[in-house]
């Protein structure tokens, strides 16, 4: 009886709870969501377009708001997003290459373009900031 | 069985795209716009780092520049392309329902087409009005 109870140590299957993202599967979904952070982008970039070519009221209307705590932290966001996208996307041609697929190579890959994504944002916003006029 | 009991046209059969009626022109148009939009977004993002906290005649200067307002044109319409592509397939992987989907997909077209249009008008207004 009592060995009829005792529990049988079977595989579990992934525990979601605990189941960890393999890097490949966050960068696939971060890939959709990153377009469409690039693409809420291109609002703003509609709206600084239109503004230049309305006159110098509209277009520092724009600069104020891009210029404050929460602009710059969407400005961020949407850098962060059209670079990380531009550059996972380049992993994606290369698959569409027929290379690259094996898993050592896809995590690999994938790192690269973490990497690369953060050195560059922060390359293209040391430099913004230092045209902006060197205030943080 | 008679030579003729093939029930596709021999046009259709040449075309070979089957009841979906279209082939790979999405997935290659994708492709072909992402890998255009590599350089282009190079050059976008140290352009608008460089005008950062630029001034109205300094952000007029720029657009000034026939090679920039080329670049630029070239970045929306290959951008906006792209950017409508990719959305359509988020629509259509993720909404089941049939209305909502089509409607989303409808505006998705709209929207891509309209903001497109609206900043390619700017971008010449700008060039030509330099």
């Amino acid at each position: 009886m009592a060995e009829a109870q005792k529990r049988i140590e079977r595989p579990l299957s992934p525990h979601l709870q605990i189941y960890r993202w393999p890097l490949t599967m966050l960068l696939s979904i971060l890939h959709r969501m990153s377009g469409v952070g690039a693409g809420l982008g291109t609002l703003l970039l509609t709206w600084w377009l239109i503004a230049t070519v309305t006159g110098p009221e509209a277009y520092e209307q724009v600069q104020v708001c891009m210029g404050s705590i929460l602009g710059r932290l969407i400005l961020f966001g949407f850098s962060l997003s059209l670079i990380f996208h531009t550059l996972n996307g380049v992993r994606h041609l290369v698959w569409d290459v027929g290379r690259g697929f094996e898993i050592r190579n896809a995590t690999l890959s994938g790192w690269l373009v973490v990497v690369l994504t953060f050195i560059l944002t922060a390359l293209a916003w040391t430099y913004g900031l230092r045209m902006w006029g060197g205030e943080l | 069985m008679s030579k003729n009991s093939e029930m596709r046209t021999p046009l259709s059969r040449v075309r070979g795209l089957g009841a979906a009626k279209e082939g790979t022109e999405h997935f290659w148009l994708q492709r072909l716009s992402a890998i255009a939009l590599i350089p282009l977004i190079i050059w976008f993002v140290v352009s608008i780092a460089s005008l950062a906290g630029a001034d109205y005649a300094e952000a007029r200067l720029f657009f000034a520049s026939p090679v920039a307002a080329i670049l630029m044109l070239l970045l929306l319409i290959v951008g906006f392309v792209h950017l409508k592509l990719g959305i359509q397939v988020i629509v259509e992987d993720y909404i089941h329902g049939e209305a909502l989907k089509i409607s989303l997909l409808i505006l998705n077209t709209l929207i891509c087409f309209g903001l497109g249009l609206a900043c390619i008008f700017a971008v010449l207004k700008l060039s030509f009005g330099a």
